[in-house]
Order: structure tokens, then sequence, then C-alpha cells
């Protein structure tokens, strides 16, 4: 049975507001699954339903096929969106003391924590009160925080926001080692093209629903006509006369346009060319931002 | 790992944390200092025997009566002593007793034949301890409650307030994490008022008033086990009224009712202490209990069985406080936006448990 922690049709309201729908995906171990959506969509919501720190309506939540029970949680990595640790307690004895919290003994959370400080570059500053440290060294702390018990899942609720790019990369980097190590990663964010040059699966979430969910490619595929690019010699406006075109874009020579679904580009190659030269044509992968505003409209 | 080894890890990381903190020491310090200073001082600053001149003549049943003498050549010399200050007392032909503004009692009941007394209510209190005694225990009571049961809500809005509670949440159950706290808070108060305890009796048999300490004692003993439920009692309150608010600068709002549960009590006790049918009722309700009930037993007016029945009375209600202050505790702990109702508190329990 493949490792996989799986939403089962899950709602959720607060008082009258239904936050959360019907919300069903699956996180596969040894991937990176992005989390998007708008503020207030119910990624959070849905975070804290899978660590049990908010119950369900209705529907459920499987690890490997069970039902997640306390046990199977406390082998969870957690890091929720508003971060929090002991302001005034050492980085180092906090993150020892949240190992023991997840069942390590004191011994293996100290050598857990050690080699962490330094993975994360914390290293010298492991026994400075927390509150002493910058934001981002915070982060880093709160990281190490979220893997000292090595967790079999890793849940991280906007991982990367306030990190400057340096500490995005340390991050990104430990991460993608957890996954190529088989733990499921899943992973919100509202800064798409961090997303998109981390996940392999995506989910999209809107007012509590799941609009989509799959791989990055497969999304692409289903949700996104085929865009291309063509730079020609003179003006590129008579593409807006050409069956199954649909200007995207329009500067002059050049053009960025999307196909109906169904239609091929070698016509409209052809019919370049039968103006002048052609100096590029080639396809554009459309970003995640297309594809969430596609999804999500 | 289970909720007791769970429980066992947050009271360990609380004492730790609160041995490290510089306004505990301190505190505990000058508690420390002041018990020291009530039991030590008092047989120093009481001095030795009444300095008495006397001529070598009168010297003899002054000697015999353990008094300091000092032998002067004449009434006169004896006379000036006095008057100078280098003497309490003078002894002259009469015989007669001279002194500046106080008869000297020691003095006068040497010189005299004192008929046998025989005193019919020997156990009866010194009205002075008999005043003493009963602040004292609440005193230490209100202090320790106070301080400890703070420090109980104040852990609980921490985590709160620096979102950790969410961590914490996920990994252990959120009755291991009020326990921890409770245990944490309980040992570092009986550990702190053991502590004065033992300052208190060390200095009491120091300063050789063991009467003081066999009279005491049964008073000393009751009052642990009813300073624990007591304790737990309020603790619970503090932590209820903890976990309702998200910053510590919202803490005024809730602990009112909580300060005037200690509050009332400890001015009843102290008001009341000689109005026997008061303290009877202060003894049996659960919030004075901890102190009237003690304070009963030293004046000798408490039967025997009326401390279990109290006990018991305290130990049902501490219990029911722990299990509502517990309910309150997990409904409102991981509602992190704005002040949570006691109502909405109870109704709702957000988490898995």
């Amino acid at each position: 049975m493949t490792s996989v922690l799986r939403l089962d049709g899950v709602d959720r309201s607060f008082g009258d507001r239904q936050v959360l729908r019907n919300v069903s995906f699956d996180v596969v171990a040894g991937r990176m699954t992005g989390f998007v959506g708008g503020n207030g969509a119910g990624k959070t919501t849905t975070m804290r339903i899978v660590l049990g720190v908010l119950a369900a309506d209705a529907g459920q939540v499987t690890w490997q096929g069970a039902p997640l029970s306390r046990e199977a949680r406390r082998r969870f990595g957690y890091m929720p969106e508003e971060r929090g640790l002991y302001p005034k307690m050492s980085v180092r004895e906090q993150v020892v003391y949240l190992g023991r919290l997840h069942g390590l003994t004191t011994e293996a959370a100290r050598r857990a924590t050690d080699a962490l400080l330094e993975r994360v570059g914390l290293a010298e500053r492991g026994d400075d009160l927390l509150e002493t440290l910058s934001l981002g060294n915070q982060q880093r702390a709160q990281i190490a925080a979220a893997l000292v018990h090595d967790p079999e899942v890793l849940v991280l609720d906007e991982p990367f926001s306030g990190l400057d790019p340096l500490a995005v990369d340390t991050i990104v980097a430990v991460l993608r080692e957890r996954a190529a190590a088989g733990a499921p990663v899943l992973f919100s964010s509202h800064q798409l093209d961090v997303v998109e040059r981390l996940c392999d699966d995506l989910v999209i979430i809107a007012d509590g629903t799941i609009r989509a969910a799959g791989s990055r490619e497969e999304l692409r595929a289903a949700y996104t006509s085929p865009r291309f690019e063509l730079v020609v010699e003179t003006d590129a406006g008579w593409l807006r006369d050409q069956p199954g075109v649909s200007l995207v874009d329009l500067d002059g020579a050049r053009a960025v346009f999307d196909l109906a679904p169904g239609a091929d580009e070698q016509p409209v190659l052809h019919a370049a060319l039968a103006r002048g030269p052609v100096r590029a044509f080639r396809p554009v992968a459309p970003s995640l931002t297309e594809i969430f505003r596609e999804v999500t409209q | 790992m289970n909720t007791v080894e769970a429980s066992r890890l947050v009271a360990a990381r609380e004492i730790r944390v609160k041995l490290r903190d510089r306004t505990f020491l301190i505190s505990t310090l000058i508690f420390f200092l002041i018990a020291a200073a009530a039991t030590f001082l008092p047989p120093l600053l009481a001095g030795g025997p009444p300095s008495v001149a006397a001529t070598e003549a009168a010297a003899g049943p002054l000697r015999a009566a353990g008094l300091e003498v000092r032998t002067v050549p004449d009434d006169a010399a004896a006379e000036w002593a006095v008057r100078d200050g280098e003497v309490d007392a003078a002894v002259v032909a009469g015989p007669a007793v001279l002194a500046m503004t106080d008869a000297p009692d020691k003095v006068i009941s040497a010189l005299s034949n004192e008929p046998p007394v025989r005193l019919l209510d020997p156990d009866a209190v010194d009205p002075v301890l008999a005043f003493l005694v009963p602040f004292a225990f609440a005193f230490v009571f209100f202090v320790t409650s106070q301080t400890f049961g703070v420090q109980i809500a104040q852990s609980i809005i921490e985590e709160k307030q620096t979102r950790i509670v969410e961590i914490l949440v996920a990994a252990v159950p959120v009755r291991a994490l009020l326990a921890g706290k409770m245990i944490a808070g309980t040992i570092l108060a009986l550990g702190q008022i053991g502590l004065v305890a033992l300052v208190a009796v060390v200095g009491t048999a120091v300063g050789d008033n063991s009467g003081l300490l066999s009279l005491l004692g049964p008073a000393i003993g009751w009052f642990i086990p009813f300073f624990l439920l007591g304790f737990v009692l309020i603790a619970a309150m503090w932590a209820a009224a903890g976990a309702l608010v998200n910053r510590l600068e919202d803490i005024g709002g809730v602990a009112m009712p909580v300060q005037l549960a200690v509050m009332l009590p400890f001015f009843a006790v102290i008001f009341f202490n000689d109005n026997a049918t008061v303290m009877r009722v202060l003894s049996y309700l659960p919030f004075s209990a901890p102190t009237a009930m003690p304070v009963r037993l030293f004046t000798g007016d408490a039967a025997g069985w009326e401390l279990p029945v109290s006990l018991l009375v305290l130990l049902v209600t501490a219990v029911g406080f722990l299990l509502a202050g517990a309910r309150v505790y997990e409904g409102s702990l991981l509602r992190t936006n704005g002040r949570t109702s006691l109502r909405t508190a109870w109704r709702e329990r957000e988490t898995v448990s």
C-alpha cells in the first residue's frame, strides 16, 4: 500500500459559516504537495484538521489507510501559520523539549536538535533566547521545531512567508531532503512562484472547496489551453483574424496567443511564414498564476 | 508516550523555567527572610534578665532569683545608677524598689512571697499568638495561591499568545498540558511553603520556643492537606481564566473574580478569627477552609471529626472546579481571536481528544 495522507469529504463550519465543503485530496509519499488558495479559502482550517488541532464536522483523514490517531499524529511535523515558540527559552532547549513531547528520548532529542540547528544554520545561536533572534532566524528555529522528531508526514502552513531568499533556499533544500526520504510534504503558500518552483503536486482551494488537485503537469494540461509565442518581422496583428487563435498579448512583431481546444498550431506557423520571416515560434508553459486564475474563477 | 509521561514533561519544563526566573527567586528569598526574622529575632530582642543595683546586704535574694546584680556602696549610688540608665532598677533600704517608668515585675517578685498559682485552663493560647497564627496561615495561603495561580494563568496565556499551543496540542493531549501546569504550580507552591515552614521550625527550635512548636505542630500538619486542595481549587480557576484571554495585557478582566475568591476569605478569617460561629462556618466553606480550619484546630475549637469532614467538602469542590476548569481550558485554548466568553468555552471543545 502506498503511503498516502488522504482527506475524504471533510466539512467544517464555524457557527453558521461553512468554511470547508467536502474537501478531499491525497498527499502522496515522497512528493511535495503545494496547497494554494486565497486568504480565507480554508487552507489553515484544513491543515489544523489534519493535525487534529480542530475537529472535522464530517469526513475523515487517513494515513496509510487508517484513520488518524493521536499516536500517528505525534509522528507528524507541523508548522502552524502563526508562528510561535517560547520567547524566553533558548532555541536548543525548546527544540529538545518539543522533540521529547513527540516521544523522543532526551538523548535522541539532543542529537536531532544539534544536527538540525546545524542544518538550518542556527548552530551558533542555539543557546540564545528565542526572543533575541531576528525574525528570519526565528523562522529557521520554527522549522527545526517541526522536524526534530524526524516526522513521517510534514504539514507546513505558509512555511516561506517572512523568509529572506537565502533562508527560503535552506528550507527548500531541507524539505526536499525529507520528501526524497519518503515523507509526504504538504505546504500551503500564497506565493505562487515559490510553489511553482517547489511542488510536484498541487491542490487548489477556493471558498472551502477543492477546485483542482493533481500533478502540476496534469493540471497544466487540463486547465490551460496550449499557448504559443510568435515573433515575426513586421506587425503580428493579423493573428486576430486567424481561426482558433485568441490573442493574449500583442507587442508589435511579438505576440502571445492561445489556441482553441483541438486547434493545430502548424497552420498558424504556415500563415506566418507566408507573410514573411519568422524569428521565433515556441510553446509557452502557462504559469501557476494562470492555472490558479482559471481554476478559481 | 501516554498522558502521564506528557504531563511529567510539561511539568518539568514549567519548573525548570520558573527556577531560572529571577523574580521568583527573589520573592522566595524575601519570604525566607521574613520567616527567619519572625522566628529568630524575638528571643534575641527580648534580652536577658533585668539588671539591679543594690548594696551587698540586699543582693542575696536578687542573685538567688537569677537577676543581674550590681553591688553599690550605698542607696544613693544605687539611685544614681538607675537615673543614669546603667541598671534597670535598684533595691534600697526598706526594702523599696526604684525604677524610672515601669515597675520591674521580676525584681518585685524576687523580693515577695508569692502565693502558689493553679491555672485552670493551662492550654489556652496566648492572645497575641491567637491573633498572629490565623494571620500567618491566611497570609501564607493568600500569597502563595495568588502568586502561583497567576503564574499558571500567565504560562497558559504565553502559550496562547505565541501560538506554540497549536504545536503542543498536535503532539500531546490537552489534558496533559493542563495537568503538567497544575502539577508544576503545586510542587513549586508546596516547595516554597515547605521551605518557609522549615525555616520557621528551625528558627523556633533555635530560639527555644519549643512549647510554641508543639502547640503549632498539629495545626501545621493539617494545614498541608488543606492547603494542597485549596491550592488546586484556586489554580483551576486561574487556569480557566488564563485560557479565556489571548494576551497578557487582558488578564485583568478575567482575574477579578478569582482574586475575590481568594481575598474575601482571607479578610474574613483575619477579621472574624475571634468569632467562634463565623469561624465555624468559614471552616466548612471551601474557599476559606484551608485557613479557617487549621486555625480552629490551633485555638482548640475544632472537634476531631470536623477536620476530615471539612477536608472532604474541600476535596469534592476542588475536583469539581478542576473538571470545570479543564473543560473551559479545552474549550478556549485554541480560540485565538479575542476574548472567549465562559459560555462559549463551556459549550465548545474544539480539539479531538
